[in-house]
């Protein structure tokens, strides 16, 4: 046994509105910077929908993950080493830009600077890889809530893998988002196919990272992710993917998209599991024994021999203290209400689902029926097949039994609580009818509903003499750094000598630095050299208003511009 | 002026070379990339560049076929100048050709796609004269030697004197009598080292020949740089107060 830890996160769809709250928190945390205007790190899916990039889930078509081999061992399913170096040279199985979307911008200078006539002057769109007018297409969210109808979803490929009576029943449609972020994998086909070693797994939190000092822009990673969440860089030629926001992470701080959910449907824990498990865990043979399998490397963190054997590890004891309190062992072990997604990739993903009642409460309460009565919902469960089929094909590679047992769970919490709220007496044979206890029922109704934040965010901090460093060096002048403002260098702003953004990359804190000094100085709308303005939103503690989002606020005792003078937009709506 | 061309033009381009590689490593990491264009247009990338990669390599083993082996031991086992002429002419047009086309739909492709030209600099540009001047001129002085002339035996010539700039006993005056043709494709592909570590080229000398036997999945303990910045070449950081509990990890595997 080998006990390592994983960072782990575990998504509730019920409670997902698809506000993209979390796509743009991110986006502005990481990829505000030209080269990734097409990467969301995190991305909000509407289901059935085609998925970002298009059909990314068709693993005929993009060659994703691990595949079984007849001597029963992995391997990516894009090919072995020598083939991979024999595509180096282009590879075959890369998603074009148009698979992801072209980015654009509107041509807003326009809005001010034509003359005075007749029409009312347009901001058009702009090709941000060109510069050139261009027609907007398709975008990370073009199927946003089932836009584009049967046309679009019907090139869902777990919808095609589903029925094929899906095309009648497209009336009795459900619709669920599904919000994504790089897996963290423990068995990362990414970190796999990179040629250079430049991706690797973090041992202390399992965080899957890209080296961009070491990444030679093979692009391999880009083909051999299934969940096509590792982005290549189109300025840098560097790959890019999710880092768990692992800075704030580190200081015990939830991850941006966590932080900003407006569904608060989020949890972040640690997972203590067996390293040494992993790979024949992947590499079970049958597809639906996948998930049990991957049930089954993780460790019990309250079994006396684990925690003995994690000390072993060098996991210090706060660690596994908070991996004994996280919602994520919970929820997947001790509720066994999340499920992995696709785990027929066999990268053993991290970030785990807990899949959606609402499409059978839907469809109950539309057709006049009680969507809280425990009877109704668990024949509802078993009548509407295309839902449960579908939620299989997304977290159980097909198999509906444990999707069915999870959805009879939330059913049953639903009906034994609506009990509870209207003043019944419990029920304890609606927890017993799903193999649960009525206190087991309300400690998961707990967690689900009404869990707060340091509940649901259950993160240990790296240690007390790394909090110097970790606190973004406070108490040093963060510019001294060397090529850096305070040693008198151009350094990575501005054009490098070899590029965009050669030369060594600088800390994120001094790029906040030049971003609130910078950002609204430029005119143009096709800026490569864009960085020194972006909005850093990594430091922001979900608190008041991020430094630099805004503009400064204009205080109008001070007299301040007259309202004809050209360039002052007042965004904050204060008083003028 | 023999020994300038011949003696100090060679052994200060490769000194750039050495030192610009070096340079550049520690300088510019983060911008050794192949800065691959292929999510702009991937389907004439697909035919151009393997043809021309493929096309180069061999063109590279023949490089140093022809150059480093002397002509002693190819004899010795067997070759005889003949056989090898022909095998090499042959197997030589056809790699170079394969990297002249190769290398011409790449051009044609940077110059005719929009999002390509658009990423393409300044020093990019001057790269692909370079290199395609130095292709050209080797391909055309060979061809003009065996098609138009009789052959010519550079493995005489350019190739001992080639060896001796690896003794450090270089003798330029092989070299005055070489054909003009094979005199500048020479100089050329000697700037063209002395170019290389400042273009995207530097992305031939990081070949991942090592992931053949690499482990899968990397592992890689948390960075121990401080903080978010770039460690400083020779400073190693502040003291870090010891403590019970922060034992230094083993990086596994
Ligand atoms: S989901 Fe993340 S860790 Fe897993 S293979 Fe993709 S990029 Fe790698
Ligand atoms: S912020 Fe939360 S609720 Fe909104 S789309 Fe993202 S995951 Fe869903």
């Amino acid at each position: 046994m080998r006990v390592m830890a994983q960072m782990a996160m575990v998504m509730n769809l019920d409670k997902c509105i698809g506000c993209h709250t979390c796509s743009v928190t991110c986006k502005q945390a990481w990829t505000n910077r030209s080269g990734v205007e097409y990467v969301w790190f995190n991305n909000v899916e509407s289901r059935p929908g085609q998925g970002y990039p298009r059909t990314y889930e068709d693993q005929q078509q993009w060659q994703g993950g691990w595949v079984r081999t007849r001597s029963g061992r992995l391997k990516p399913r894009s090919g072995g080493r020598v083939k991979k170096l024999f595509s180096i040279f282009a590879n075959p199985k890369l998603p074009s830009m148009q698979d992801y979307y072209e980015p654009w911008t509107y041509d807003y200078e326009h809005l001010l600077t034509a003359p005075a006539g007749g029409d009312i002057p347009v901001a058009r769109p702009k090709s941000l890889l060109t510069g050139a007018d261009t027609k907007i297409r398709w975008s990370a969210n073009w199927d946003d809530s089932l836009a584009g109808g049967n046309e679009i979803a019907a090139g869902d490929p777990v919808l095609r893998q589903v029925s094929d009576r899906v095309r009648e029943e497209y009336e009795n449609a459900f619709l669920f988002f599904l919000p994504r972020i790089c897996e963290h994998c423990l068995n990362p086909s990414c970190a796999a196919s990179c040629p250079s070693g430049a991706i690797y797994k973090r041992s202390e939190d399992g965080i899957v990272l890209v080296d961009q000092d070491r990444c030679r822009g093979w692009r391999m990673c880009v083909t051999g992710c299934p969940y096509k969440k590792v982005y290549f860089n189109h300025r840098t030629g560097k790959a890019e993917k999710c880092t768990f926001c692992f800075p704030r992470i580190e200081i015990g701080q939830p991850t941006i998209c966590s932080e900003t959910c407006v569904g608060r449907l989020r949890y972040l824990g640690l997972m203590l599991y067996d390293a040494d498990a992993v790979a024949a865990a992947a590499a079970v043979k049958d597809e639906h024994d996948l998930y049990a399998a991957q049930r089954s490397v993780f460790l019990d963190p309250h079994d006396p021999a684990v925690v003995a054997a994690a000390r072993q590890a060098d996991i210090p004891d706060d660690w596994i203290e908070a991996a004994q309190r996280s919602p994520i062992w919970d929820l997947i072990m001790r509720y066994e209400v999340a499920l992995p997604l696709h785990p027929e990739y066999r990268t053993m993903p991290m970030v785990w689902y807990i899949p959606p009642l609402s499409p059978v409460v839907d469809v109950l309460r539309d057709t006049g029926h009680d969507g809280e009565d425990m009877g109704n919902l668990f024949g509802a469960v078993d009548a509407l097949r295309i839902p449960l089929e579908y939620l299989a094909g997304l977290f159980t590679a097909g198999d509906t039994a444990p999707v069915r047992a999870v959805l009879n769970r939330l059913a049953a919490m639903r009906a034994y609580q609506r009990r509870i709220n209207l003043g019944e007496p419990r029920d304890e044979s609606i927890a017993a009818a799903v193999g649960m206890t009525g206190a087991q029922m309300d400690d998961m109704y707990r967690l689900l509903a009404i869990a707060k934040y340091d509940e649901r965010y259950v993160i240990p901090a790296a240690h007390a003499e790394d909090a110097h460093r970790l606190e973004q060096l406070g108490t040093e002048c963060s510019l001294d750094y060397e090529g850096g403002p305070g040693m008198g260098g151009g350094g990575p702003y501005g054009q490098g000598p070899f590029g965009e953004s050669s030369g060594t990359p600088a800390p994120i804190q001094v790029e906040t630095f030049h971003m609130l000094r910078e950002r609204q100085t430029s005119d143009s709308f096709t800026d490569p050299g864009d960085e020194p303005r972006r909005v850093n939103l990594l430091n922001w503690d979900g608190k008041g208003r991020p430094a630099g989002l805004f503009p400064p606020r204009r205080d109008t005792s001070t007299g301040g511009a007259g309202i004809d003078e050209p360039g002052v937009i007042d965004t904050d709506g204060s008083a003028r | 002026m023999n020994v300038l061309l011949w003696v100090v033009y060679p052994y200060l381009a490769i000194a750039i070379m050495v030192g610009g590689l070096i340079w550049r490593y520690r300088y510019d990491k983060f911008g050794w990339t192949t800065r691959s264009s292929q999510l702009y247009e991937s389907a004439v990338l697909r035919w151009g560049s393997p043809m021309f990669h493929f096309g180069i390599l061999m063109v590279l083993i023949g490089h140093v076929g022809g150059l480093l082996v002397p002509k002693s031991w190819t004899e010795a086992v067997g070759i005889t100048e003949h056989t090898y002429h022909l095998m090499a002419v042959f197997i030589g047009t056809v790699a170079g050709f394969c990297t002249l086309i190769g290398m011409a739909i790449l051009i044609a492709r940077r110059r005719l796609t929009g999002p390509v030209f658009a990423a393409t600099t300044k020093n990019d540009k001057a790269m692909y004269a370079v290199l395609a001047a130095v292709i050209v001129i080797g391909l055309w002085s060979t061809l003009r030697a065996n098609v138009v002339g009789d052959g010519y035996d550079y493995r005489e010539t350019i190739s001992p004197w080639f060896r001796s700039l690896f003794y450090l006993s270089p003798d330029p005056e092989i070299m005055a009598g070489v054909p003009v043709g094979f005199q500048i494709h020479i100089v050329s592909a000697f700037a063209l080292f002395a170019f290389w570590p400042f273009t995207r080229l530097v992305h031939a000398f990081s070949a991942p020949v090592g992931y053949l036997t690499r482990p899968y999945v990397p592992y890689r303990s948390r960075d121990t740089r401080p903080g978010l910045r770039p460690a400083r070449p020779g400073w190693e950081g502040p003291p870090t107060a010891p403590s019970a509990q922060h034992k230094p990890r083993r990086t596994r595997r």
